[in-house]
């Protein structure tokens, strides 16, 4: 299980949770889950959003492997100039 | 509209081209002479990319038509180094990173040449002054500055 | 390694040689956007909309194409339908459609033989509007009875009921605010403005588009990344992609504003239409202004909780920003930035990305963040005075330290802070007196950094000499940069590496030079791949002297026996390895691809000291001082030129710089006398100081440094302001219109 904190004006997807618990090793399993168990974070997540782990903001890495001992956001997606 | 036939020195070379009596000066050493290190920013006088000196004075290039040179001296960055030697400006420009994405450069040393021709020794806020009307976006403007005055006192010292 | 433990081993890093494109930008030899012709080339102009808002009713062509020369027109007809999402965004801006969305925005496209002629067809195209009311003022968007700039526009992040022109909706933040409140002594809350600015690059786009009827194309252009501007374009003229080969110009300043499309794809358009030939596209500054991206404008409403000791107890900030007739104003990220220096139990951020009539906006120098630190670090400083507070002493009490929860969620890795808060201290501007009618500001500043996708190969040639390709545009000395870690980690000098920036066939998907990436990511992967080449040197001379390659160590461009155990072997060259490279294998080489991680964030902190004239109302900038984080400079001289470009077009923001629309909504300032960027006489020299707390994500330590220096002028120039006259400025620009007005309401 790991823990991913939302911004919270997702919490309107997922029963007034801002914080949500999925079954998942990998930044895609956590995105799947997240869908799968709150089909209205599914237009959000695909528009793109960026990860952070353990405070590293990720763009693209889904992949990357993670566990309960992680911190995870879901942030808005990380552009620059 | 036809064209007009215009012989004229470039960097100390006769040279001779067709211009549309509607081209810039800018234009035509773009153009119509290859010579494409001044550059156009603005296109109204504004940014001074496009300075040269036209018998010894500074203009912008963009603000001058093509035809209006005939049997004048133009001097642009093309003709700043002499062969493989470059002016000290150019040296001390490398050397004080005065620059960065290099757009407004040719501009900027055309411009500090002159100034320096008619005044070796310049204030600091004199060069501000002088170089105020040749913009840069990337330095600030500060490495320019400590470039001319630098290449100003090397050049005192040579003299 | 340790930071004493790398410092004592460099060698290249840290120094301040020549840049390797010096000589080529000082003769006038360096080929721009605008700098390139071919054989056949045809010029282009582009019709534009004189309107802010208008419905598309007939376009008629025929006339401009009867003119003797002219060799295509092309309008949105001429485009693929069917597109979706950002890329019909991007299409829609690149050419309008059923409607104009703003003053300039495209229309029809005429290519000719000359430029002159194709001006001059351009006038002849007929173009029949219905003109429709506009909006260009977020406020005013907003609105529920605001005209609608496109009906369906909004995400899903909007909940039922917004006004129409919202396109996203965002709140995040953590604690409990109305608890935190209650905590404060003082609570304050206060609405700021800022309008949007141009990145105002002194080189206009210029592109040369050439695209067979085959679908093979090339193009050369002025861009921060080529790539983008290959998938875009392939995406908005239904191109395959490696069809498409993009060479990258040098160019000529870009601060975001070339990390996508504007007019490149109706290059290729025309060329199609014309049989093939090349045709160059070169804006006017007039079009580069109405029609390429400028920033958002912001209206900002922030409300902060301070104990009397100075402690922060809780912070809201509810923002506002149009980004033209698109989605993408970067409210998020000027919300993440906010608040970011300082550590805050409670925080609640509300965000609206809202569409109006102007160009769409584009990326510009850690986007965002300028705007959300105008807010903050200005109400921040406004309760430091009416605490009696020492704004320094505030700002070091609530800074975020490694390990600290941010304002935006997620906890800080490796930051500098408060090493860079003590370097502003410890500075001699900061004792410097102060005489009447002047104020001294201060002001952090904070930006994310970006790594990104990285594609970077090197080999070394057979004089032992190293090659270096990167995907990243050098803007402000990134291939020196990127030669001084290679020079670094293969033990060769400087002089003997060349850095080339490629064309999108040579090699694989690059990002953009954007998010200050380019000497973090491209320098990062360079490093990689000459770790490869240095092993299968090391292999090489392994072969040679019979021993295994782990035997084998790579230190001042040779290999050596790692050991006495190793064997008695001389040190075997880089020089006598290339050599005979052919003779022993072929060609060395090593190559790195990746989104690349570790990533470090850079904070600054920046001390103006101002004198405003009472009379006026005009603001002098007596000394400036930037203060950052970069991690590691590895060509010092570029990184404070990183800070004081990014110092000035924060000083030209918060002073002078603005977008001024007509009630017709017609910008009245395209030109760069009217839209008037910082010039050399209105500047002091800009004081710098390159903090350097080790970022651990990268091989020597580097932090993305380009994009934090533009965010705190404008707080730190509000803040100075009022010190000197006692006025606080809460609108940006603040002209000396605008400051007298606020001096002559103060003294009533």
């Amino acid at each position: 299980m790991v823990k991913v904190n939302l911004w919270s004006s997702l919490r309107r997807f997922t029963e007034g949770k801002t914080e949500v618990e999925v079954e998942a090793t990998t930044v895609k399993e956590m995105l799947d889950g997240l869908k799968a168990a709150h089909p209205g974070l599914g237009p959000i997540l695909d528009a793109g959003i960026s990860v952070a782990i353990d405070g590293e903001v990720l763009n693209g890495n889904l992949h990357k492997a993670i566990s309960s001992e992680n911190e995870i956001f879901i942030l808005q997606r990380m552009k620059g100039g | 509209m036809s064209k007009i036939h215009v012989q004229t020195i470039v960097n100390r070379d006769p040279v001779e081209f067709l211009a549309d009596p509607r081209e810039t000066l800018l234009d035509c050493l773009r153009d119509h002479l290859g010579l494409t290190g001044s550059k156009e920013g603005c296109g109204t006088g504004d940014c001074g990319a496009c300075s040269v000196t036209v018998d010894g004075t500074l203009i912008s290039s963009c603000l001058m038509l093509g035809v209006e040179a005939g049997g004048k001296s133009i001097e642009t960055i093309e003709g700043m180094a002499q062969g493989e030697d470059l002016h000290p400006l150019q040296r001390k420009f490398i050397e004080h990173a005065a620059f960065q994405c290099g757009y407004c450069t040719p501009g900027i040393l055309v411009a500090a040449k002159n100034l320096l021709e008619k005044n070796p020794s310049p204030t600091e806020t004199e060069v501000r002054y002088w170089l105020a009307g040749n913009l840069c976006r990337c330095t600030g403007y500060d490495k320019i500055i400590r470039a001319v005055m630098d290449a100003a006192e090397e050049m005192r010292g040579a003299a | 390694m340790a930071k004493d433990d790398l410092s004592t081993h460099l060698k290249y890093v840290g120094t301040r040689p020549d840049r390797p494109d010096g000589l080529d930008k000082v003769t006038g030899r360096a080929r721009y956007g605008a700098d390139i012709a071919a054989a056949g080339m045809l010029h282009a102009a582009v019709v534009r909309s004189p309107h802010a808002h208008a419905r598309i009713i007939k376009i008629d062509t025929s006339k401009a194409e009867a003119v003797a020369g002219v060799k295509a027109v092309v309008t949105r007809a001429d485009f693929p339908t069917g597109l979706t999402g950002e890329d019909w965004n991007l299409q829609e801006n690149t050419m309008a459609g059923d409607k104009a969305l703003y003053d300039g925005h495209a229309v029809a496209a005429v290519a000719a033989t000359t430029s002159l002629l194709a001006k001059e067809a351009a006038e002849l195209v007929e173009v029949e509007y219905e003109i429709l009311p506009h909006v260009t003022d977020v406020d005013e968007a907003i609105k529920p009875d605001a005209p609608v700039i496109r009906e369906g526009a909004a995400d899903a992040s909007v909940p039922e009921g917004m006004p129409a022109n919202v396109v996203k909706y965002m709140e995040f933040g953590h604690g409990d605010i109305e608890a935190g409140f209650a905590e404060a002594d003082l609570v304050m809350e206060n609405t700021y403005k800022t309008e949007a600015t141009h990145q105002g690059y002194i080189e206009p786009q210029a592109c040369m588009g050439q695209l067979g009827k085959d679908g093979k194309g090339e193009m050369w252009v002025s861009t921060q990344g080529h790539w983008y501007i290959r998938k875009m374009s392939a995406a908005v003229l239904g191109l395959e992609a490696s069809q498409l080969r993009v060479t990258p110009s040098e160019i000529g300043g870009g601060f975001g504003g070339k990390t996508t499309i504007f007019m490149e794809p109706l290059s290729l358009a025309l060329s199609k239409k014309a049989g093939g030939r090349p045709v160059k596209i070169v804006m006017s500054r007039a079009e580069v202004l109405r029609a390429t991206g400028p920033t958002a404008s912001a209206s900002m409403d922030v409300k902060i909780g301070m104990k009397k000791d100075g402690t922060l107890t809780a912070a809201r900030a509810e923002f506002r920003m149009q980004g033209g007739a698109f989605p993408g104003a970067p409210v998020d990220m000027a919300l993440y930035c906010a608040f970011a220096a300082y550590k805050l139990p409670n925080v609640e951020h509300i965000g609206y990305d809202v569409l109006a009539n102007r160009p769409k906006c584009a990326a510009y120098r850690a986007p965002g963040s300028p705007m959300g630190a105008f807010a903050a670090e200005s109400l921040l400083d406004e309760m430091c005075h009416k605490l009696g507070l020492d704004p320094l002493e505030v700002r070091k009490k609530n800074a975020v330290r490694e390990g600290d929860k941010s304002s935006y969620g997620p906890k800080f890795g490796s930051i500098g802070l408060i090493e860079t808060l003590d370097a502003l201290e410890n500075h001699p501007n900061m004792q410097a007196p102060l005489g009447p009618n002047q104020g001294r500001g201060i002001a952090t500043g904070y930006w994310f950094n970006h790594g990104g996708e990285t594609s970077v190969s090197m080999a070394i040639s057979e004089d032992g000499t190293a090659q270096v390709s990167v995907g990243t545009p050098d803007i402000g000395g990134s291939r020196a940069s990127i030669a001084l870690m290679t020079a670094e980690a293969l033990g060769i000098p400087y002089e003997n590496v060349r850095v080339n920036v490629v064309e999108t066939g040579a090699l694989g998907v690059n990002e953009p030079t954007h998010g200050s990436r380019a000497t973090f990511a491209s320098g990062k992967a360079a490093v990689e791949s000459t770790n490869q080449a240095i092993a299968e040197m090391c292999r090489r001379a392994a072969a040679e002297w019979g021993i295994a390659p782990e035997a084998v160590e790579w230190r001042d461009g040779a290999a050596h026996p790692a050991g006495p155990n190793a064997g008695d072997f001389p040190p075997m060259s880089i020089q006598e390895i290339a050599v005979k490279m052919g003779e022993t294998g072929g060609p060395i080489s090593g190559h790195h691809e990746g989104n690349l991680d570790g990533v470090g964030a850079s904070f600054g902190a920046h001390a103006v000291d101002v004198e405003v004239d009472p009379e006026t109302g005009r603001t002098t900038i007596l000394r400036y001082l930037v203060v950052q984080d970069a991690g590691r400079a590895i060509h010092p001289a570029y990184v404070e030129g990183q800070y004081q470009g990014g110092a000035v077009q924060g000083i030209g923001w918060a002073l002078n710089e603005e977008y001024i629309y007509d009630d017709k909504g017609r910008l009245q300032n395209p030109v760069f006398l009217d839209y008037r960027i910082p010039v050399a006489s209105d500047l002091p020299m800009i004081d710098t100081v390159i903090v350097e707390v080790p970022n651990p994500g990268h091989p020597y330590g580097v932090r993305g440094v380009g994009e934090t220096g533009i965010t705190p002028p404008l707080p730190a120039l509000a803040n100075a302001i009022q010190n000197a006259v006692g006025v606080r400025m809460r609108d940006l620009p603040m002209s000396p219109v605008k400051v007298l007005a606020a001096i002559k309401a103060q003294n009533g």
